[in-house]
Protein backbone atom coordinates (compact mmCIF):
# COMPACT_ATOMS: atom_id res chain seq x y z
CA UNK A 1 0.00 0.00 0.00
CA UNK A 2 1.38 3.37 -0.86
CA UNK A 3 0.69 6.55 1.05
CA UNK A 4 -2.38 7.42 -1.00
CA UNK A 5 -3.95 4.00 -0.54
CA UNK A 6 -3.26 4.17 3.18
CA UNK A 7 -4.98 7.51 3.56
CA UNK A 8 -7.86 6.36 1.41
CA UNK A 9 -8.29 3.33 3.61
CA UNK A 10 -8.19 5.33 6.81
CA UNK A 11 -10.70 7.80 5.39
CA UNK A 12 -13.16 5.17 4.18
CA UNK A 13 -12.76 3.25 7.39
CA UNK A 14 -13.47 6.32 9.49
CA UNK A 15 -16.73 6.83 7.61
CA UNK A 16 -17.76 3.19 7.96
CA UNK A 17 -16.94 3.33 11.63
CA UNK A 18 -18.93 6.50 12.18
CA UNK A 19 -21.91 4.84 10.51
CA UNK A 20 -21.59 1.77 12.71
CA UNK A 21 -23.15 0.81 15.99
CA UNK A 22 -21.66 1.18 19.47
CA UNK A 23 -19.61 -1.76 20.73
CA UNK A 24 -21.76 -1.88 23.85
CA UNK A 25 -24.34 -3.37 23.79
CA UNK A 26 -24.41 -4.66 20.20
CA UNK A 27 -21.04 -6.41 19.85
CA UNK A 28 -20.96 -7.25 23.56
CA UNK A 29 -24.26 -9.10 23.25
CA UNK A 30 -22.93 -11.30 20.45
CA UNK A 31 -19.70 -11.92 22.35
CA UNK A 32 -21.70 -12.90 25.42
CA UNK A 33 -23.77 -15.41 23.45
CA UNK A 34 -20.56 -16.86 22.01
CA UNK A 35 -18.98 -17.03 25.48
CA UNK A 36 -21.98 -19.05 26.68
CA UNK A 37 -21.60 -21.40 23.72
CA UNK A 38 -17.90 -21.88 24.49
CA UNK A 39 -18.58 -22.63 28.14
CA UNK A 40 -21.41 -25.01 27.23
CA UNK A 41 -19.12 -26.90 24.84
CA UNK A 42 -16.34 -27.17 27.42
CA UNK A 43 -18.73 -28.33 30.16
CA UNK A 44 -20.34 -30.87 27.84
CA UNK A 45 -16.98 -32.26 26.78
CA UNK A 46 -15.91 -32.51 30.40
CA UNK A 47 -19.12 -34.26 31.43
CA UNK A 48 -19.15 -36.67 28.51
CA UNK A 49 -15.46 -37.53 28.24
CA UNK A 50 -14.25 -36.59 31.71
CA UNK A 51 -10.56 -36.59 32.38
CA UNK A 52 -8.28 -39.52 32.05
CA UNK A 53 -5.19 -40.59 33.85
CA UNK A 54 -3.03 -43.36 32.48
CA UNK A 55 -0.73 -45.52 34.52
CA UNK A 56 2.08 -43.98 36.49
CA UNK A 57 5.36 -43.02 34.85
CA UNK A 58 7.84 -45.80 34.53
CA UNK A 59 10.96 -44.84 32.64
CA UNK A 60 11.94 -48.46 32.00
CA UNK A 61 8.49 -49.22 30.80
CA UNK A 62 7.28 -52.17 28.84
CA UNK A 63 4.39 -50.47 27.12
CA UNK A 64 3.62 -46.87 26.46
CA UNK A 65 2.20 -44.57 23.87
CA UNK A 66 4.51 -41.69 22.93
CA UNK A 67 1.85 -39.58 21.38
CA UNK A 68 1.36 -35.89 21.88
CA UNK A 69 -2.07 -34.40 22.32
CA UNK A 70 -3.99 -34.16 19.05
CA UNK A 71 -3.04 -30.58 18.26
CA UNK A 72 0.56 -31.60 17.81
CA UNK A 73 -0.24 -34.50 15.49
CA UNK A 74 0.59 -32.42 12.45
CA UNK A 75 4.12 -31.79 13.73
CA UNK A 76 4.43 -35.39 14.80
CA UNK A 77 3.49 -36.57 11.34
CA UNK A 78 6.12 -34.46 9.58
CA UNK A 79 8.57 -36.58 11.56
CA UNK A 80 6.97 -39.71 10.30
CA UNK A 81 7.00 -38.66 6.66
CA UNK A 82 10.54 -37.35 6.43
CA UNK A 83 12.93 -40.09 7.39
CA UNK A 84 16.13 -39.40 5.49
CA UNK A 85 18.68 -38.80 8.27
CA UNK A 86 20.45 -35.99 6.44
CA UNK A 87 17.33 -33.83 6.33
CA UNK A 88 15.70 -34.87 9.55
CA UNK A 89 16.70 -31.64 11.25
CA UNK A 90 14.97 -29.84 8.44
CA UNK A 91 11.80 -31.76 9.19
CA UNK A 92 11.74 -31.42 12.93
CA UNK A 93 12.93 -27.87 13.36
CA UNK A 94 13.37 -26.30 9.94
CA UNK A 95 9.84 -26.63 8.58
CA UNK A 96 8.03 -25.39 11.70
CA UNK A 97 10.51 -22.52 12.12
CA UNK A 98 10.10 -21.50 8.50
CA UNK A 99 6.31 -21.60 8.81
CA UNK A 100 6.47 -19.47 11.94
CA UNK A 101 8.67 -16.87 10.25
CA UNK A 102 6.34 -16.76 7.24
CA UNK A 103 3.39 -16.33 9.60
CA UNK A 104 5.08 -13.56 11.59
CA UNK A 105 6.05 -11.59 8.54
CA UNK A 106 2.78 -12.02 6.65
CA UNK A 107 1.64 -8.38 6.96
CA UNK A 108 5.06 -7.24 5.77
CA UNK A 109 5.20 -9.14 2.50
CA UNK A 110 1.49 -9.14 1.70
CA UNK A 111 0.94 -5.41 1.53
CA UNK A 112 -1.62 -5.00 -1.22
CA UNK A 113 -4.61 -2.80 -0.41
CA UNK A 114 -7.15 -5.45 -1.44
CA UNK A 115 -8.97 -7.19 1.42
CA UNK A 116 -11.63 -9.28 -0.31
CA UNK A 117 -10.52 -12.95 -0.26
CA UNK A 118 -11.79 -13.60 -3.80
CA UNK A 119 -9.56 -10.80 -5.09
CA UNK A 120 -6.48 -12.07 -3.29
CA UNK A 121 -6.24 -15.41 -5.12
CA UNK A 122 -2.68 -16.13 -4.03
CA UNK A 123 -3.25 -15.46 -0.33
CA UNK A 124 -6.60 -17.25 -0.26
CA UNK A 125 -5.24 -20.29 -2.08
CA UNK A 126 -2.21 -20.42 0.20
CA UNK A 127 -4.50 -20.21 3.23
CA UNK A 128 -6.79 -22.99 2.03
CA UNK A 129 -3.87 -25.23 1.04
CA UNK A 130 -2.30 -24.71 4.47
CA UNK A 131 -5.55 -25.63 6.21
CA UNK A 132 -5.98 -28.76 4.07
CA UNK A 133 -2.36 -29.76 4.66
CA UNK A 134 -2.65 -29.37 8.41
CA UNK A 135 -5.94 -31.24 8.45
CA UNK A 136 -4.36 -34.03 6.40
CA UNK A 137 -1.27 -34.24 8.60
CA UNK A 138 -3.42 -34.23 11.74
CA UNK A 139 -5.56 -37.02 10.33
CA UNK A 140 -2.48 -39.01 9.32
CA UNK A 141 -0.88 -38.42 12.70
CA UNK A 142 -4.02 -39.69 14.39
CA UNK A 143 -4.27 -42.81 12.27
CA UNK A 144 -0.72 -43.87 11.58
CA UNK A 145 0.30 -46.75 13.79
CA UNK A 146 1.33 -45.73 17.26
CA UNK A 147 5.03 -45.89 17.96
CA UNK A 148 4.41 -49.14 19.77
CA UNK A 149 3.62 -50.91 16.53
CA UNK A 150 6.62 -52.08 14.57
CA UNK A 151 6.23 -52.72 10.86
CA UNK A 152 9.17 -54.52 9.39
CA UNK A 153 9.38 -56.95 6.48
CA UNK A 154 10.71 -60.32 7.60
CA UNK A 155 14.22 -60.78 6.13
CA UNK A 156 14.78 -63.59 3.62
CA UNK A 157 17.38 -65.24 5.83
CA UNK A 158 14.79 -65.68 8.57
CA UNK A 159 12.13 -67.08 6.23
CA UNK A 160 14.60 -69.61 4.88
CA UNK A 161 15.14 -70.95 8.41
CA UNK A 162 11.56 -72.18 8.57
CA UNK A 163 8.36 -71.18 10.37
CA UNK A 164 9.83 -71.52 13.86
CA UNK A 165 12.42 -68.86 13.09
CA UNK A 166 9.76 -66.57 11.65
CA UNK A 167 7.68 -66.98 14.78
CA UNK A 168 10.62 -66.14 17.00
CA UNK A 169 11.33 -63.13 14.82
CA UNK A 170 7.77 -61.91 15.21
CA UNK A 171 7.97 -62.43 18.97
CA UNK A 172 10.99 -60.15 19.05
CA UNK A 173 9.24 -57.62 16.86
CA UNK A 174 6.34 -57.49 19.29
CA UNK A 175 8.60 -57.31 22.35
CA UNK A 176 10.49 -54.34 20.89
CA UNK A 177 7.24 -52.65 20.01
CA UNK A 178 6.02 -53.08 23.58
CA UNK A 179 9.25 -52.02 25.23
CA UNK A 180 9.35 -48.42 24.18
CA UNK A 181 12.55 -48.62 22.13
CA UNK A 182 10.91 -46.57 19.41
CA UNK A 183 10.70 -43.55 21.69
CA UNK A 184 14.44 -43.13 21.09
CA UNK A 185 15.37 -45.30 18.10
CA UNK A 186 14.41 -45.59 14.48
CA UNK A 187 13.88 -49.11 13.19
CA UNK A 188 13.06 -49.19 9.50
CA UNK A 189 10.18 -46.77 9.01
CA UNK A 190 9.20 -46.82 12.67
CA UNK A 191 10.14 -44.87 15.75
CA UNK A 192 11.72 -41.54 16.48
CA UNK A 193 14.95 -40.15 15.08
CA UNK A 194 16.64 -39.64 18.42
CA UNK A 195 18.26 -39.55 20.87
CA UNK A 196 19.39 -43.13 20.20
CA UNK A 197 21.08 -44.28 16.98
CA UNK A 198 19.19 -45.84 14.10
CA UNK A 199 18.86 -49.59 14.68
CA UNK A 200 17.79 -50.58 11.16
CA UNK A 201 21.18 -52.19 10.42
CA UNK A 202 22.38 -52.68 13.95
CA UNK A 203 23.56 -56.26 13.38
CA UNK A 204 26.10 -55.15 10.81
CA UNK A 205 27.61 -52.94 13.52
CA UNK A 206 27.24 -54.93 16.71
CA UNK A 207 27.48 -58.71 17.30
CA UNK A 208 24.69 -60.43 19.21
CA UNK A 209 26.57 -60.47 22.52
CA UNK A 210 27.30 -56.75 22.31
CA UNK A 211 23.62 -56.03 21.71
CA UNK A 212 22.70 -58.04 24.79
CA UNK A 213 25.37 -56.21 26.78
CA UNK A 214 23.97 -52.85 25.66
CA UNK A 215 20.51 -53.81 26.83
CA UNK A 216 21.73 -54.87 30.24
CA UNK A 217 24.22 -52.09 30.77
CA UNK A 218 23.45 -49.20 28.45
CA UNK A 219 24.83 -45.67 28.35
CA UNK A 220 22.51 -42.97 29.63
CA UNK A 221 19.83 -41.95 28.73
CA UNK A 222 18.89 -45.43 27.56
CA UNK A 223 17.31 -47.33 30.45
CA UNK A 224 18.54 -50.78 31.36
CA UNK A 225 16.34 -53.68 30.28
CA UNK A 226 17.94 -56.33 32.44
CA UNK A 227 14.68 -56.78 34.36
CA UNK A 228 12.71 -57.86 31.32
CA UNK A 229 11.46 -61.48 31.36
CA UNK A 230 14.20 -63.68 29.89
CA UNK A 231 11.97 -64.81 27.01
CA UNK A 232 11.26 -61.26 25.94
CA UNK A 233 14.85 -60.21 26.37
CA UNK A 234 16.15 -63.07 24.23
CA UNK A 235 13.53 -62.39 21.58
CA UNK A 236 14.65 -58.77 21.37
CA UNK A 237 18.32 -59.68 21.08
CA UNK A 238 17.51 -62.31 18.50
CA UNK A 239 15.43 -59.86 16.49
CA UNK A 240 18.09 -57.15 16.52
CA UNK A 241 20.87 -59.54 15.56
CA UNK A 242 18.99 -60.28 12.32
CA UNK A 243 18.96 -56.66 11.24
CA UNK A 244 21.91 -56.71 8.88
CA UNK B 1 -21.64 10.02 22.81
CA UNK B 2 -24.42 7.78 21.55
CA UNK B 3 -27.34 7.23 23.86
CA UNK B 4 -28.26 3.73 24.92
CA UNK B 5 -31.51 2.48 23.47
CA UNK B 6 -34.25 2.07 26.10
CA UNK B 7 -35.33 -1.54 26.67
CA UNK B 8 -38.51 -2.26 24.71
CA UNK B 9 -40.89 -2.56 27.67
CA UNK B 10 -44.66 -2.31 27.19
CA UNK B 11 -45.97 1.07 28.39
CA UNK B 12 -47.75 -0.10 31.61
CA UNK B 13 -44.47 -1.57 32.92
CA UNK B 14 -42.51 1.61 32.59
CA UNK B 15 -42.28 3.62 35.76
CA UNK B 16 -43.38 7.17 35.06
CA UNK B 17 -40.93 9.82 36.13
CA UNK B 18 -42.08 11.66 39.28
CA UNK B 19 -44.11 14.73 38.61
CA UNK B 20 -42.52 17.99 39.61
CA UNK B 21 -43.64 19.17 43.02
CA UNK B 22 -44.51 15.68 44.28
CA UNK B 23 -41.83 14.94 46.89
CA UNK B 24 -41.02 17.17 49.83
CA UNK B 25 -37.76 18.25 48.26
CA UNK B 26 -35.56 16.15 50.56
CA UNK B 27 -33.94 12.85 49.63
CA UNK B 28 -35.45 9.96 51.60
CA UNK B 29 -33.40 6.95 52.71
CA UNK B 30 -34.55 5.03 49.60
CA UNK B 31 -33.24 7.68 47.30
CA UNK B 32 -30.04 7.90 49.30
CA UNK B 33 -29.60 4.15 48.82
CA UNK B 34 -30.28 4.49 45.12
CA UNK B 35 -27.74 7.25 44.98
CA UNK B 36 -25.06 5.30 46.88
CA UNK B 37 -23.83 3.35 43.86
CA UNK B 38 -23.47 6.48 41.81
CA UNK B 39 -21.69 8.20 44.67
CA UNK B 40 -19.13 5.41 44.94
CA UNK B 41 -18.53 5.39 41.19
CA UNK B 42 -18.19 9.16 41.23
CA UNK B 43 -15.78 8.97 44.13
CA UNK B 44 -13.55 6.49 42.29
CA UNK B 45 -13.86 8.35 39.03
CA UNK B 46 -12.93 11.66 40.60
CA UNK B 47 -9.68 10.08 41.72
CA UNK B 48 -8.90 7.89 38.69
CA UNK B 49 -10.76 9.31 35.69
CA UNK B 50 -11.46 5.72 34.68
CA UNK B 51 -14.89 6.47 33.25
CA UNK B 52 -13.32 8.08 30.20
CA UNK B 53 -11.35 4.92 29.47
CA UNK B 54 -14.42 2.74 30.01
CA UNK B 55 -16.46 4.93 27.70
CA UNK B 56 -13.67 4.88 25.12
CA UNK B 57 -13.58 1.08 25.26
CA UNK B 58 -17.29 0.30 25.43
CA UNK B 59 -18.96 3.01 23.37
CA UNK B 60 -16.54 3.08 20.46
CA UNK B 61 -18.32 2.35 17.24
CA UNK B 62 -18.02 -0.89 15.33
CA UNK B 63 -18.61 -0.79 11.54
CA UNK B 64 -21.82 -2.24 10.16
CA UNK B 65 -21.74 -5.82 8.93
CA UNK B 66 -19.49 -7.30 11.63
CA UNK B 67 -20.77 -10.85 11.91
CA UNK B 68 -20.39 -13.90 14.12
CA UNK B 69 -16.87 -14.52 12.87
CA UNK B 70 -15.89 -11.41 14.81
CA UNK B 71 -16.77 -13.12 18.09
CA UNK B 72 -14.02 -15.71 17.70
CA UNK B 73 -11.40 -13.46 19.32
CA UNK B 74 -13.40 -12.87 22.46
CA UNK B 75 -14.40 -16.55 22.47
CA UNK B 76 -10.69 -17.41 22.59
CA UNK B 77 -10.32 -15.02 25.50
CA UNK B 78 -13.16 -16.74 27.35
CA UNK B 79 -11.57 -20.12 26.77
CA UNK B 80 -8.37 -18.65 28.24
CA UNK B 81 -10.27 -17.33 31.27
CA UNK B 82 -11.77 -20.78 31.73
CA UNK B 83 -8.23 -22.22 31.78
CA UNK B 84 -7.16 -19.63 34.35
CA UNK B 85 -10.05 -20.29 36.72
CA UNK B 86 -10.01 -24.09 36.49
CA UNK B 87 -6.19 -24.01 36.60
CA UNK B 88 -6.23 -22.12 39.90
CA UNK B 89 -8.42 -24.83 41.42
CA UNK B 90 -6.17 -27.59 40.12
CA UNK B 91 -3.12 -25.75 41.51
CA UNK B 92 -4.66 -25.96 44.98
CA UNK B 93 -4.18 -29.74 44.94
CA UNK B 94 -1.40 -30.39 42.45
CA UNK B 95 2.14 -31.14 43.66
CA UNK B 96 4.95 -31.02 41.08
CA UNK B 97 7.04 -33.78 42.64
CA UNK B 98 8.08 -36.47 40.20
CA UNK B 99 9.17 -38.95 42.88
CA UNK B 100 5.78 -39.71 44.33
CA UNK B 101 3.52 -36.69 44.40
CA UNK B 102 2.57 -35.42 40.99
CA UNK B 103 0.80 -38.50 39.74
CA UNK B 104 -0.76 -39.21 43.12
CA UNK B 105 -2.02 -35.64 43.50
CA UNK B 106 -3.68 -35.79 40.09
CA UNK B 107 -5.22 -39.13 40.99
CA UNK B 108 -6.45 -37.53 44.19
CA UNK B 109 -8.04 -34.68 42.23
CA UNK B 110 -9.73 -37.15 39.90
CA UNK B 111 -10.98 -39.59 42.50
CA UNK B 112 -11.39 -37.75 45.80
CA UNK B 113 -11.78 -33.99 45.43
CA UNK B 114 -15.35 -32.72 45.21
CA UNK B 115 -16.04 -32.07 41.50
CA UNK B 116 -12.32 -32.66 40.91
CA UNK B 117 -12.84 -34.82 37.87
CA UNK B 118 -15.22 -32.26 36.42
CA UNK B 119 -12.83 -29.34 36.88
CA UNK B 120 -9.89 -31.30 35.57
CA UNK B 121 -11.99 -32.33 32.58
CA UNK B 122 -12.90 -28.71 31.95
CA UNK B 123 -9.23 -27.73 32.04
CA UNK B 124 -8.20 -30.58 29.77
CA UNK B 125 -10.95 -30.09 27.21
CA UNK B 126 -10.78 -26.33 27.56
CA UNK B 127 -7.24 -26.49 26.23
CA UNK B 128 -8.43 -28.23 23.07
CA UNK B 129 -11.25 -25.72 22.67
CA UNK B 130 -8.84 -22.82 23.09
CA UNK B 131 -6.43 -24.19 20.49
CA UNK B 132 -9.29 -24.66 18.02
CA UNK B 133 -10.58 -21.15 18.68
CA UNK B 134 -7.15 -19.52 18.27
CA UNK B 135 -6.80 -21.14 14.87
CA UNK B 136 -10.32 -20.18 13.82
CA UNK B 137 -9.76 -16.61 14.94
CA UNK B 138 -6.48 -16.50 13.05
CA UNK B 139 -8.25 -17.87 9.98
CA UNK B 140 -10.88 -15.13 10.26
CA UNK B 141 -8.31 -12.34 10.44
CA UNK B 142 -6.36 -13.94 7.61
CA UNK B 143 -9.21 -14.36 5.15
CA UNK B 144 -10.68 -10.95 5.99
CA UNK B 145 -7.32 -9.30 5.34
CA UNK B 146 -7.50 -7.85 8.85
CA UNK B 147 -3.69 -8.07 9.21
CA UNK B 148 -3.14 -5.32 6.64
CA UNK B 149 -2.36 -1.68 7.31
CA UNK B 150 -2.77 -0.38 10.00
CA UNK B 151 -3.16 -3.64 11.98
CA UNK B 152 0.17 -5.33 11.20
CA UNK B 153 1.36 -5.12 14.78
CA UNK B 154 -1.79 -6.74 16.08
CA UNK B 155 -1.15 -9.70 13.79
CA UNK B 156 2.40 -10.03 15.12
CA UNK B 157 1.13 -9.98 18.71
CA UNK B 158 -1.43 -12.58 17.63
CA UNK B 159 1.26 -14.93 16.33
CA UNK B 160 3.10 -14.64 19.65
CA UNK B 161 -0.18 -15.51 21.41
CA UNK B 162 -0.57 -18.51 19.13
CA UNK B 163 2.91 -19.77 19.98
CA UNK B 164 2.36 -19.19 23.70
CA UNK B 165 -0.93 -21.09 23.53
CA UNK B 166 0.89 -24.04 22.00
CA UNK B 167 3.59 -23.78 24.71
CA UNK B 168 0.81 -24.01 27.30
CA UNK B 169 -0.53 -27.11 25.61
CA UNK B 170 2.90 -28.73 25.46
CA UNK B 171 3.95 -27.99 29.04
CA UNK B 172 0.55 -28.88 30.48
CA UNK B 173 0.62 -32.31 28.90
CA UNK B 174 3.45 -33.48 31.15
CA UNK B 175 1.93 -32.44 34.46
CA UNK B 176 -0.38 -35.45 35.14
CA UNK B 177 2.85 -37.44 34.92
CA UNK B 178 1.36 -40.62 33.58
CA UNK B 179 3.00 -42.81 30.97
CA UNK B 180 1.55 -40.97 28.03
CA UNK B 181 2.62 -37.59 29.44
CA UNK B 182 6.14 -38.70 30.19
CA UNK B 183 6.88 -40.32 26.86
CA UNK B 184 5.26 -37.64 24.75
CA UNK B 185 7.31 -35.03 26.58
CA UNK B 186 10.54 -36.99 26.36
CA UNK B 187 10.10 -37.32 22.63
CA UNK B 188 9.05 -33.68 22.28
CA UNK B 189 11.99 -32.27 24.19
CA UNK B 190 14.42 -34.56 22.40
CA UNK B 191 13.11 -33.27 19.09
CA UNK B 192 13.76 -29.73 20.32
CA UNK B 193 17.24 -30.85 21.19
CA UNK B 194 18.04 -31.81 17.60
CA UNK B 195 17.46 -28.25 16.43
CA UNK B 196 20.33 -26.17 15.09
CA UNK B 197 22.15 -23.64 17.32
CA UNK B 198 19.73 -23.19 20.20
CA UNK B 199 18.25 -26.70 20.03
CA UNK B 200 20.49 -28.29 22.67
CA UNK B 201 20.21 -25.26 24.96
CA UNK B 202 16.44 -25.33 24.66
CA UNK B 203 16.22 -28.98 25.60
CA UNK B 204 18.70 -28.47 28.48
CA UNK B 205 16.59 -25.55 29.68
CA UNK B 206 13.36 -27.54 29.54
CA UNK B 207 14.84 -30.58 31.23
CA UNK B 208 16.77 -28.52 33.75
CA UNK B 209 19.74 -30.73 32.91
CA UNK B 210 20.75 -33.01 30.10
CA UNK B 211 17.96 -35.50 30.62
CA UNK B 212 14.67 -35.99 32.40
CA UNK B 213 15.27 -35.42 36.09
CA UNK B 214 13.68 -34.19 39.29
CA UNK B 215 13.68 -30.51 38.30
CA UNK B 216 12.12 -31.11 34.90
CA UNK B 217 8.61 -31.39 36.26
CA UNK B 218 8.79 -28.31 38.49
CA UNK B 219 10.30 -26.38 35.61
CA UNK B 220 7.41 -27.33 33.34
CA UNK B 221 5.02 -26.45 36.13
CA UNK B 222 6.50 -22.97 36.62
CA UNK B 223 6.41 -22.32 32.89
CA UNK B 224 2.89 -23.63 32.63
CA UNK B 225 1.26 -21.83 35.54
CA UNK B 226 3.32 -18.67 36.04
CA UNK B 227 5.46 -17.48 33.15
CA UNK B 228 3.37 -18.19 30.10
CA UNK B 229 -0.09 -17.32 31.51
CA UNK B 230 1.33 -13.98 32.69
CA UNK B 231 2.73 -13.31 29.24
CA UNK B 232 -0.52 -14.33 27.58
CA UNK B 233 -2.60 -12.08 29.85
CA UNK B 234 -0.31 -9.12 29.18
CA UNK B 235 -0.31 -9.70 25.45
CA UNK B 236 -4.10 -10.08 25.32
CA UNK B 237 -4.21 -6.67 26.97
CA UNK B 238 -1.98 -5.19 24.28
CA UNK B 239 -3.93 -7.01 21.57
CA UNK B 240 -7.25 -5.61 22.79
CA UNK B 241 -5.83 -2.14 23.28
CA UNK B 242 -4.83 -2.11 19.63
CA UNK B 243 -8.24 -3.41 18.56
CA UNK B 244 -9.96 -0.60 20.45
CA UNK B 245 -7.45 1.98 19.27
CA UNK B 246 -7.51 1.07 15.58
CA UNK B 247 -11.10 -0.08 15.45
CA UNK B 248 -12.46 -3.42 14.31
CA UNK B 249 -12.15 -3.95 10.56
CA UNK B 250 -15.26 -3.72 8.45
CA UNK B 251 -15.90 -6.98 6.59
CA UNK B 252 -14.01 -6.78 3.28
CA UNK B 253 -17.25 -6.86 1.27
CA UNK B 254 -18.80 -3.98 3.15
CA UNK B 255 -19.64 -1.08 0.78
CA UNK B 256 -19.54 2.56 1.73
CA UNK B 257 -23.22 3.44 1.63
CA UNK B 258 -23.15 7.17 1.41
CA UNK B 259 -20.10 9.31 1.24
CA UNK B 260 -20.81 11.88 3.81
CA UNK B 261 -18.45 14.44 5.18
CA UNK B 262 -16.79 13.28 8.34
CA UNK B 263 -17.84 15.06 11.47
CA UNK B 264 -14.95 15.34 13.86
CA UNK B 265 -16.89 14.17 16.92
CA UNK B 266 -18.16 11.05 15.21
CA UNK B 267 -14.79 9.53 14.46
C1 LIG C 1 15.36 -43.18 26.58
C2 LIG C 1 15.81 -43.45 25.24
C3 LIG C 1 16.12 -44.89 24.83
C4 LIG C 1 15.30 -45.99 24.91
C5 LIG C 1 13.89 -46.07 25.45
C6 LIG C 1 16.05 -47.07 24.32
N1 LIG C 1 17.27 -46.64 23.92
FE1 LIG C 1 18.71 -47.76 23.04
N2 LIG C 1 19.97 -46.20 23.06
C7 LIG C 1 19.64 -44.90 23.46
C8 LIG C 1 20.82 -44.06 23.29
C9 LIG C 1 20.87 -42.55 23.60
C10 LIG C 1 21.83 -44.86 22.78
C11 LIG C 1 23.24 -44.45 22.44
C12 LIG C 1 24.11 -44.74 23.63
C13 LIG C 1 25.56 -44.60 23.29
O1 LIG C 1 25.85 -43.89 22.32
O2 LIG C 1 26.34 -45.23 23.97
C14 LIG C 1 21.28 -46.20 22.64
C15 LIG C 1 21.99 -47.28 22.15
C16 LIG C 1 21.42 -48.51 21.83
C17 LIG C 1 22.09 -49.60 21.19
C18 LIG C 1 23.53 -49.57 20.70
C19 LIG C 1 23.51 -48.91 19.35
C20 LIG C 1 24.88 -48.70 18.77
O3 LIG C 1 24.89 -48.36 17.59
O4 LIG C 1 25.85 -48.80 19.51
C21 LIG C 1 21.20 -50.62 21.05
C22 LIG C 1 21.43 -51.98 20.42
C23 LIG C 1 19.97 -50.18 21.65
N3 LIG C 1 20.13 -48.89 22.11
C24 LIG C 1 18.82 -50.95 21.71
C25 LIG C 1 17.67 -50.54 22.36
C26 LIG C 1 16.52 -51.39 22.54
C27 LIG C 1 16.38 -52.81 21.99
C28 LIG C 1 15.62 -50.68 23.23
C29 LIG C 1 14.23 -51.14 23.69
C30 LIG C 1 14.17 -52.35 24.44
C31 LIG C 1 16.18 -49.37 23.48
N4 LIG C 1 17.43 -49.33 22.96
C32 LIG C 1 15.53 -48.35 24.19
C33 LIG C 1 18.43 -44.48 23.97
C34 LIG C 1 17.37 -45.32 24.22
C1 LIG D 1 -4.80 -16.01 22.98
C2 LIG D 1 -5.18 -15.80 21.78
C3 LIG D 1 -5.95 -14.59 21.23
C4 LIG D 1 -6.93 -13.82 21.83
C5 LIG D 1 -7.50 -13.97 23.23
C6 LIG D 1 -7.34 -12.83 20.86
C7 LIG D 1 -8.35 -11.88 21.07
C8 LIG D 1 -8.80 -10.98 20.11
C9 LIG D 1 -9.99 -10.18 20.21
C10 LIG D 1 -10.98 -10.20 21.38
C11 LIG D 1 -10.09 -9.42 19.06
C12 LIG D 1 -11.21 -8.43 18.68
C13 LIG D 1 -12.43 -9.17 18.18
C14 LIG D 1 -12.20 -9.98 16.92
O1 LIG D 1 -11.86 -9.41 15.87
O2 LIG D 1 -12.35 -11.22 16.99
C15 LIG D 1 -8.92 -9.72 18.26
C16 LIG D 1 -8.64 -9.12 17.03
C17 LIG D 1 -7.54 -9.46 16.21
N1 LIG D 1 -6.69 -10.55 16.39
FE1 LIG D 1 -6.66 -11.72 18.04
N2 LIG D 1 -6.61 -12.99 19.70
C18 LIG D 1 -5.75 -14.06 19.88
C19 LIG D 1 -4.87 -14.58 18.96
C20 LIG D 1 -4.64 -14.04 17.69
C21 LIG D 1 -3.86 -14.67 16.66
C22 LIG D 1 -3.18 -16.04 16.77
C23 LIG D 1 -3.86 -13.80 15.57
C24 LIG D 1 -3.17 -13.96 14.23
C25 LIG D 1 -2.00 -14.39 14.07
C26 LIG D 1 -4.63 -12.65 15.94
C27 LIG D 1 -4.84 -11.53 15.11
C28 LIG D 1 -5.80 -10.56 15.34
C29 LIG D 1 -6.05 -9.43 14.46
C30 LIG D 1 -5.26 -9.07 13.17
C31 LIG D 1 -7.14 -8.73 15.01
C32 LIG D 1 -7.82 -7.47 14.45
C33 LIG D 1 -9.03 -7.94 13.71
C34 LIG D 1 -9.91 -6.83 13.22
O3 LIG D 1 -9.71 -5.67 13.64
O4 LIG D 1 -10.79 -7.14 12.41
N3 LIG D 1 -5.13 -12.83 17.22
N4 LIG D 1 -8.17 -10.68 18.92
Amino acid sequence: MNQREKEEYLHDYAIMKSQGKPFFPYAVAKDAVMACVVMAVIITLSLVFGDELGSKVNAATTSYDARPDWYFFFLFDILRIIRTPSIIQLATIGIPTLCMILLFLLPFYDRGPERRPERRPLATTAGIVTICLMAYLTYQGAHAGTPDALEFATPKAVIENGPAAVEKWNEGRLAIAQSGCEACHTIGDNGNPGPGPNLTHIASRLPETAIARTLVNPTQPMPSYKNLPAKKFNAIVDFLSQLK
Amino acid sequence: MPKLPAPPLPAPLKTPPPLPGQGNGEAGPLEDAKQAGITVVDWVDERTSLSGAARWLMFRKVPKGTNWFYTLGSATMFAFLNQVVTGVFLAMYYRPEPAGGAYESVRYITNEVFLGQFVRGMHKWGSSVMVVLVFLHMGRTFFFGAYKYPRELNWVIGVVLLILTMVMAFTGYLLPFDQRAFWATTVGVNINGTGPLIGPYLSDFLYGGTEFNATTLSRFYAIHMLIVPGLIAALIGAHLYLVAKLGTTAPPWQKLHKRHELIETEV
